[in-house]
């Protein structure tokens, strides 16, 4: 029998057997043993956050540019309930994290001890799991269901609490390979009777549609989707989520739909015969009014997760499974259909209400901005915060080689941004990570300034600086009577406020100002030259400026306000 | 909209800490209209049964199934509301006040509706008594509207109801 080891020693092991090379992490009193077993340890990166919410989205970054599970480490009490809008950032846009908490030691659970909480309490409702390890025995077992947990499935994040004298507990050094948990049994086939009905639905439509979400990235079947599309010669819409899985020079590719699609998409959506939906949960920035949304068509839903499915749109054909395991078999299943008068009229609607914007009386447009970023960084991976630079960025940036566009689109998390490009940037450091950003959402997280310094992150930062809280000053200006209260972030005459190019210099980051469209590409070009560490560009926005088109929420895809 | 009624669910769960909170979590987080919730061990030591009773309409139970099923420490799901079943709910109702024709009238009360030793007083005072009444969770609400309009004093301390799916025949 092997010797036995300490639960610190079977932390790193653990991560170690995962193939874990980083980690998001930050100290604290709970955990300083397993920061010193890390301290003994070669091959995994510990990145240093400035706050544990970024180290959350940091990490959501990586997972989201690798594909892998990603891992974060913090202390017990402020530490773990700083990670709880993380957390429930990666569980509505399923990203699979692993968050380790530390915890006080076992006897002083529930005495309100110095930094307790009760964590996997306050995440039970955020979380795919949470477990406090209760004897050093279980731990591996807890440690390896929780990264099988966020991987597999819909994907989300876990919460695995450790309490202090479980890491210095000498136990077994075996960590599983597999657990078997009887509860949990992820979809991993097709019903074929109800996809070749989807699929004999969809041949015999005039007008079909095909809607993709984010489902579709999550279980790698772009290719797929691209094939099946093309071979059927079906137009494609996606959510702001599913943005990327479809190339964007496809002539198949409409756009996205929703809130703030495109006008031809809403349309597409609006007055096709057979809606075919995959890996998408139908949220109300996609549909608008229930009652109103795809009026002409039957549905045909594919999602892994069955309680997705005739939750908010009841569907026609219901066909739970993964995305690429039901694709691989549509595209055997393909044959070309007569689609021409129906993408004609997609085209025709695209011609009547294209995607394009004003240019700004003052600043720079913010088209102008994504253009710029489409011809100087096509290959980049894009993140954003949210905000009305998201939905611009949906818009506007065009993915056409694969990249994945980063967002919060779930919780629409305002801090999301930065520290998400952080993690995408270490997760992918072959492609360049570009953060589309608001003033209002960067401030929320720009602590992590220091991080990117420290760690030599090259992440471009655009910033869109309105000064402003656009996308409620924009429901401001439209719905509310210009009423612009709490959404001036200015120092009245003073104007622009902070001084961001002042603040870069502080932690010795580079910084350029745009003021003028003229001087749009050449800021991004310097800043893609500057490989060894980040560069923030301040550009300067009208807040006049307004995404459109806009479907008020509540109202039908088809009532849109496009000027 | 399909109407809202009354669904009975059983559930395998994991015996472990924090399981009820996460289940009966969903419900409030939800909205979802829990009516009762029973839980107990089973032959298992480390499997715990619930009886869960909603108010629902069909598309939300259906709903409700699927996230249940979708969690983690529930092993399995089972839907009661159409399949043979004996299912009893233990009722203690204590009347107040009583003179001596009150209590002989809850005395004919638990004579006519025991079957079996289904209802019974099982314990008295100078005043009070006490019925202890093991029935269907309908049959009991008869019983305390019953109570209710005879006598003036009623408490009542439910249990809320255990189902168990029947062997040979339907039985509620």
């Amino acid at each position: 029998m092997a010797l036995n080891i300490t639960g610190r020693k079977l932390f790193v092991k653990a991560l170690k057997e995962e193939g874990v090379d980083t980690i998001f992490a930050y100290p604290g009193g709970m955990i300083t043993d397993i920061i010193d077993e890390l301290y003994k340890t070669e091959g995994i990166r510990v990145i240093l956050g400035r706050h544990e919410q970024a180290l959350v989205h940091e990490a959501e970054g990586y997972a989201r540019a690798t594909g892998k599970t990603a891992v974060v480490l913090v202390t017990s009490g402020p530490g773990a309930t700083n990670t709880i809008t993380g957390i429930a950032d990666a569980y509505y846009d399923s990203i699979p994290v692993v968050i380790f908490t530390g915890q006080v030691p076992l006897h002083l659970i529930g005495n309100d001890a110095f930094q307790e909480v009760d964590i996997v309490g306050m995440t039970r409702s955020i979380t795919k799991l949470g477990v406090t390890v209760r004897n050093r025995e279980e731990m591996g077992r807890v440690i390896k269901m929780g990264f099988q947990v966020a991987s597999t499935g819909k994907p989300g994040p876990v919460l695995i609490d450790i309490p202090k004298d479980i890491q210095v507990t000498p136990g077994s050094p075996d960590y599983p390979d597999h657990v078997d948990i009887r509860g949990y049994h992820p979809n991993e086939t097709v019903h074929i009777g109800q996809l070749k009905k989807a699929y004999r639905l969809l041949k015999n439509a005039k007008r079909p549609l095909i809607l993709a979400g984010g489902g579709v990235r999550i279980s790698g079947a772009q290719a797929e989707l691209l094939e099946f599309a093309t071979k059927m010669n079906i137009p494609v819409t996606t959510t702001v989520m599913g943005k990327g899985v479809m190339p964007e020079d496809s002539p198949l590719y409409i756009g996205n739909c929703g809130m703030h699609g495109r006008f031809a998409a809403n349309k597409a959506v609006t007055e096709c015969d057979v809606l075919f939906s995959i890996g998408t949960r139908f949220n109300d920035r996609i549909t608008g009014d229930l009652e109103k949304f795809a009026p002409k068509a039957q549905i045909v839903h594919v999602d892994i997760a069955s309680a997705s499915i005739s939750r908010n749109v009841v569907v026609d054909v219901p066909v739970t499974a993964d995305a690429k395991i039901a694709l691989e078999r549509l595209v055997e299943y393909a044959e070309k259909m007569n689609t021409e008068k129906w993408v004609a009229k997609i085209a025709e609607w695209e011609s009547e209400h294209p995607l394009t914007m004003p240019h700004s009386k003052i600043g720079v447009c913010p088209q102008v901005i994504c253009d710029g970023i489409n011809q100087v960084f096509p290959d980049a991976n894009i993140i954003t915060d949210v905000g009305q630079h998201q939905m611009w960025a949906s818009q506007f940036i065009k993915l056409n080689k694969g990249q994945e566009f980063i967002t919060s689109g779930g919780l629409g998390t305002m801090g999301f941004g930065f520290p998400a490009a952080v993690g995408a940037a270490v997760g992918a450091p072959d492609k360049p990570a570009v953060l589309i950003t608001g003033d209002g959402g960067f401030q929320m997280n720009m602590q992590e300034m220091a991080t990117v310094m420290t760690e030599k992150i090259p992440v471009v930062i655009c910033l869109f600086n309105n000064s402003n809280l656009g996308m409620v000053r924009q429901m401001q200006q439209l719905f509310y009577g210009k009423r612009y209260e709490i959404t001036d972030l200015s120092a009245g005459e003073r104007g622009y406020f902070p001084d961001f190019l002042k603040w870069a210099e502080a932690y010795n980051v580079k910084g350029i100002r745009v003021t003028n469209e003229s001087e749009v590409v050449a800021a991004l070009k310097e800043a893609r030259a500057n490989e060894d560490g980040p560069t923030i560009i301040d550009f300067a926005v009208s807040p006049d400026d307004l995404v459109l088109p806009m479907v008020k929420s509540g109202t039908p895809l088809s009532d849109m306000i496009l000027k | 909209m399909d109407k809202m009624k009354n669904r009975w669910i059983a559930l395998y769960v994991e015996n472990q800490v924090g399981v009820l909170a996460k289940v009966s979590g969903l419900f409030s987080a939800k909205s979802y209209n829990l009516q009762t919730l029973t839980v107990g061990i089973t032959e298992r030591e480390d499997v715990s049964r619930m009886t869960i009773s909603v108010m629902a309409d069909d598309v939300t139970f259906e709903q409700i199934k699927k996230q249940l099923n979708a969690m983690v420490e529930v092993i399995k799901v089972i839907d009661l509301t159409t399949i043979p079943i004996h299912m009893k709910e233990i009722l203690y109702a204590t009347v107040h006040g009583l003179d001596t024709e009150g209590k002989t009238e809850a005395f004919q009360i638990a004579e006519v509706f025991d079957r079996g030793g289904s209802v019974k007083i099982c314990d008295i005072g100078s005043d009070t008594v006490l019925f202890e009444c093991t029935l269907t969770e309908n049959k009991n609400n008869e019983i305390i509207s019953l109570l209710k309009t005879r006598f003036k004093n009623v408490q009542i301390v439910r249990g809320g109801a255990v189902a168990v799916e029947a062997i040979s025949r339907s039985n509620r």
